[in-house]
């Protein structure tokens, strides 16, 4: 047996040996006769330079550039060059003592070692670069001004939606997982758009090998660029923002705490979204970025929360055409539908008061919206939850109401594409039995009716209600970027799906579609009025609480509108809360008012120029509140730092 | 067998326990050098429990338990269990598909405690001693086309689920069990088809389809030419042509690019055509060039040890794992390197030698089997480092850093020694 295999064990050795040989064969190239890499791996020869790549550029929907890149330089050191230089004089120019000096030259070592480049000092502030630059000679080979590229906003404007990138921290590093094609120096997108969108918008570096001569000056690319790799620029995101609502927006908001959220219905594109106060994002590029970041972090107005999509509030009256949409849906209403409201409603212990007396004001469902009858909405919501054909509220009627407000997008995040979106609170059965242990009825609940109580809403929700009210039960997830260029992923996918929602009737949606533009045309939202232009609003005063010292106390009202027009075939719908501030009328309704004028005409009309004025110039933040804050004067700050160069 | 009497260490084979010897022993200084600074100190660095080469040594003594625990095991604890390991294995590999964690883009690997621990390792051990006990059994006629495809079987199963796990290096080493069918009596044309099919499949990747399937063409046209006469006496000699020209033209234009966009993944695919030298991606470029340009630095005597600059300096990536050869091909150049792969070949040819000294088919069936599993590891993985195969995480044997991976070749080459030592039994 073993004798008549063996030619095949040979076959075998052979095979093994061949391949040894073709390596071996390989490795005599490479090592002996192939001069090239030797000189390659020699830092005296060949000077590789890494090549950062222009991140993405992002634009508005005209086509304007909103976010772009600057240059600025970084020092950087190879420690074991930096030998024999004049130090005394390179610290004064870097405003620095000798003694910072020797541990960031420490720092260097354990970080990259002698031999490797490393950091020195980053962003040069311009003045800093430019004595430096004049004197660098003297500091050769051992340091070197490297181009850093920074983000730059011309507008000055959107600062919560566009993020900012800061170096990629050792922790992250370490992670292999999801950071694994980074290193340390690396600039990565932290908040925003910036972070979303960054496996796009970072592109790839790049690696230059340079022939050098004895001074160590490069003299050119090695072997032809044959072993360079050229850097990828990364891709440009296209946004449905325009800029200038934007713009406007963060005017209106000035001095107000609260936020705007604009939306397309008709491709869920977000126009706008402004969270008041806001702040100028060129404060976090560039040498400062630190020091004015702690400032806006501690900054007792708190800028960097983006309000838009993270804070939660009660929607109050606002939420009335929602009520209507379950009751008309459920059956338990028509349109037609009407109650005798005398100024109260009386149906559980405690009366709700209504603004309205006189009777008739809700006489049938449009009267009753555009009076924004509180009587009448309790009563329809509490029809709605104690229904019948549910089993009464604890059987069914309370978690299908609770499903019909998940459908419009309540109680979850609806998938904008910038992260830290808020949830809101949408309470169902189970909220309730835990909470009442079980003995609770309709009238437990019956503020819901009225947009108060448990439920808690975030701008970007309620906005998005009103896109499935304009658009009689569909919308698309809001998002920020309509198109990257060169797209080849799959992150724009989801924002192209239709979602239709509720299957709720069209007669149900004419009939509060009605209801709301009778709220602009002839009810409590007559301020909002634009000539020419069909609105449907609802105004909202949302009662709040808060603790002040300690104690649970009632807060001043917050003023809600939410809005969308034209009517007919709506091309912006909107919601806009301001905190603390007193009645939606009077508040909220004018921003919404001037931002739609603003879209749909473009320009705000001569007649209307006052009440932009009055708008901006009202303060309803604390005045407590502001004398603590910096955020003026850092925004200011900003502004002037920009012009100068 | 009375082993109680006679010395411990009785029958057991030195050569192939010194060659592995010294390429562990290689392999730790080669990743102490992969992570040595200038300014370290080495002594304290020994023990220091954050690096790669302390773990190393850690898992260099546990394997060494290992072995001798198997070395006191007897033999017929192998034949026994094979089935029940190669079962077992198979479930521990669809247990990773579960609750694997993602390693690198890779979800191949278990957690155990604060160790982790890639099953597709260990399943090469199980699928060889299944393999063994099969081809060994006395109802197994290799001769069969039936046993045969139940071999190839036997070896591919594990390999499938593991390209699940997205770990397509280490499945592509199930190939090798192929060396071991061709010495049980694989007819060797297949190594020939197989030899054929690379050079498909390059072709079809390199050449102009419209050129190859002229080349096609004329090569068939020529053939039918000299062989004609044989094709008037039998008719089926042409059907047997024509049919050979329609599947490599179906192969060419339908089934590799098939393959290409449809089974294998983007980076894969990017990181052969960057071995072709089609594409020139930075990314997939970088590791190649960073790891040719340590080694051809190298020269012919090396930089001396610990004093690469590429391999120190981070320039390679992987330099510990998937790159320890750039540390040996830069420090000792073309000299230490041509003697580093003689190692290699003694500890193969060894092996095949130990193999043909079997009476039983078990153990010669396994031997070759260790000896398939190490030379495919260690051409993959060197032909990688120096351009010749694209980039395929595997590991060179017993010199990379990974408990998985030596402790796995440990056992693979303990066994055989525990085998071997028993040659005079017949083990099915």
């Amino acid at each position: 047996m073993s004798v008549f295999n063996q030619p095949r064990k040979r076959v075998i050795q052979m095979i093994i040996l061949g391949m040894v040989i073709l390596i071996i064969t390989r490795l005599f190239f490479l090592q002996i006769v192939e001069k090239k890499y030797a000189k390659l791996a020699d830092a005296n020869a060949v000077l590789r330079k890494v090549v950062y790549p222009s991140r993405g550029i992002i634009y508005d929907r005209q086509n304007r550039s909103i976010l772009g890149n600057d240059v600025l330089y970084d020092l950087v050191v190879t420690p074991a060059s930096a030998k024999n230089i004049d130090t005394a004089y390179l610290c004064n120019i870097l405003n620095i003592d000798k003694e910072e000096f020797r541990k960031r030259i420490l720092t260097a070592i354990v970080k990259n070692g002698r031999v490797r480049q490393s950091v020195f000092a980053p962003l040069l502030a311009p003045e800093i670069f430019g004595k430096l630059q004049e004197s660098m000679y003297l500091f050769q080979p051992g340091f070197e001004l490297v181009p850093r590229q920074i983000r730059s906003y011309p507008y000055s404007a959107a600062a919560n939606i566009l993020g900012y990138i800061a170096e990629i921290s050792p922790a992250m590093l370490k992670d292999t997982g999801v950071y694994s094609s980074y290193s340390s120096g690396d600039y990565l997108g932290f908040t925003g758009l910036e972070k979303t969108y960054e496996p796009v918008l970072m592109g790839q570096r790049g690696i230059q090998y340079l022939v050098k001569d004895n001074l160590n000056r490069p003299q050119g690319a090695y072997e032809n660029g044959e072993f360079d790799s050229a850097a990828v620029a990364g891709k440009n995101l296209r946004l449905s923002l325009d800029i200038e609502l934007q713009v406007l927006g963060e005017k209106l908001l000035k001095g107000k705490s609260g936020s705007i959220v604009a939306i397309d219905p008709q491709t869920g594109g977000i126009l706008a979204m402004v969270s008041g106060p806001s702040f100028d994002p060129n404060l976090l590029t560039g040498s400062n970025r630190s020091a004015n970041f702690s400032k806006l972090y501690t900054d007792t107005t708190k800028p960097l929360f983006n309000r838009a999509i993270q804070a939660t509030y009660p929607p109050g009256s606002t939420f009335k055409p929602m009520i209507a949409l379950v009751g008309l849906d459920e059956g338990v209403i028509t349109p037609s539908f009407g109650y005798p409201c005398s100024g109260a409603y009386y149906g559980c212990t405690r009366p709700i008061k209504c603004e309205h007396h006189d009777p008739g004001h809700a006489a049938n469902l449009r009267l009753a919206l555009s009076h924004s009858c509180n009587s009448y909405f309790s009563h329809v919501y509490r029809l709605s939850v104690d229904a019948a054909k549910f089993g009464g509220i604890k059987v069914g009627g309370m978690q299908k109401w609770a499903d019909y407000m998940n459908n419009f997008g309540f109680g979850h995040k609806i998938g904008v594409d910038i992260p830290s979106e808020g949830r809101g609170l949408v309470p169902d059965t189970k909220y309730y039995d835990a909470r009442y242990k079980g003995s609770w009825n309709s009238c437990t609940s019956v503020f819901l009716g009225i947009g108060q109580g448990e439920l808690l809403l975030t701008p970007l929700q309620m906005a998005n209600a009103m896109c499935i009210v304009a658009n009689r039960g569909s919308y698309y997830i809001p998002h920020f970027v309509s198109s990257i260029d060169n797209d080849n992923t799959h992150l724009l996918d989801k924002y192209k799906v239709k979602h239709d929602v509720a299957h709720i009737s069209d007669t149900a949606y004419s009939a509060v579609i009605h209801g709301m533009t009778d709220v602009v045309e002839s009810g409590t939202g007559r301020i909002a009025q634009i000539e020419g232009i069909t609105i449907g609003g609802k105004t909202g005063t949302a009662e709040n609480y808060g603790f002040v010292n300690g104690v649970r106390t009632k807060l001043k009202n917050h003023a809600i509108f939410i809005a969308f027009a034209p009517a007919e075939h709506a091309r912006i719908a909107l919601a806009v809360i301001v905190e603390n501030s007193g009645f939606g009328a009077k508040y909220a309704a004018p921003i919404a008012s001037l931002m739609i004028e603003k879209y749909l005409k473009d320009t705000i009309s001569t007649k209307r120029q006052p009440l932009l004025k009055s708008v901006m110039e009202t303060v309803t933040l604390d005045a407590s509140m502001l004398a603590k804050s910096h955020l003026d004067s850092l925004n200011n700050n900003a502004v002037i730092k920009k012009k100068k160069p | 067998m009375n082993r109680s009497q006679a010395k411990l260490t009785q029958g057991i084979d030195w050569p192939i326990v010194g060659l592995y010897l010294a390429l562990v022993i290689i392999g730790i200084m080669s990743i102490f050098a992969a992570e040595y600074r200038g300014d370290d100190n080495v002594w304290m660095d020994i023990i220091h429990p954050g690096k790669n080469y302390s773990r190393q040594l850690i898992w260099f003594s546990a394997s060494l338990v290992l072995a001798s625990v198997i070395w006191l095991t007897d033999s017929k604890l192998f034949t026994a269990t094979a089935n029940l390991l190669y079962v077992g294995g198979l479930l521990l590999l669809l247990l990773v598909l579960g609750i694997g964690k993602d390693v690198k883009g890779s979800h191949s690997w278990l957690m155990v405690g604060s160790f982790q621990f890639q099953p597709a390792e260990l399943t090469k051990l199980c699928t060889n001693l299944a393999l063994a006990k099969y081809i060994s059994s006395q109802e197994t006629d290799f001769t069969k086309l039936r046993s045969r495809l139940i071999a190839a079987a036997i070896a591919l199963v594990p390999a499938g689920i593991i390209i699940l796990q997205s770990e397509t290096g280490l499945a592509l080493v199930y190939f090798s069990f192929f060396l071991v069918m061709y010495r049980e009596g694989l007819p060797g044309v297949l190594l020939v088809i197989a030899f054929s099919g690379i050079v498909l499949v390059l072709s079809a990747l390199l050449v102009d389809r419209t050129i190859l399937f002229i080349i096609f063409t004329v090569i068939t046209a020529l053939v039918i030419y000299f062989s004609r006469r044989e094709i008037k006496r039998k008719r089926s000699r042409l059907a047997i042509i024509l049919g050979v020209y329609a599947f490599c033209g179906l192969f060419v234009m339908f089934i590799v690019p098939f393959a290409f966009t449809k089974v294998l993944k983007d980076y894969q695919v990017r990181r052969i055509e960057v071995m072709l030298g089609k594409e020139n991606d930075p990314k997939a470029t970088y590791n190649t060039r960073q790891s040719m340009i340590a080694i051809g630095s190298g020269g012919f005597w090396g930089k001396g040890y610990l004093k690469g600059t590429q391999t120190r300096y981070d320039f390679v990536p992987e330099q510990s794992t998937d790159f320890i050869f750039c540390t040996i091909g830069e420090d000792f150049g073309f000299f230490g390197s041509v003697i580093f792969l003689g190692i290699y070949v003694a500890l193969l040819f060894r092996i095949i030698f130990v193999a043909e000294r079997q009476r039983s088919t078990f153990t010669r069936v396994y031997a070759y089997g260790v000896a398939g599993v190490i030379f495919f590891h260690l051409s993959i993985n060197v032909a990688m480092t120096i351009g010749l195969a694209p980039v395929i995480g595997i590991p060179l044997p017993l010199v990379s850093y990974g408990g998985s991976s030596l402790m796995t070749f440990t056992m693979l080459i303990f066994i055989l020694l525990r085998l071997d030592a028993d040659r005079q039994m017949v083990l099915r």
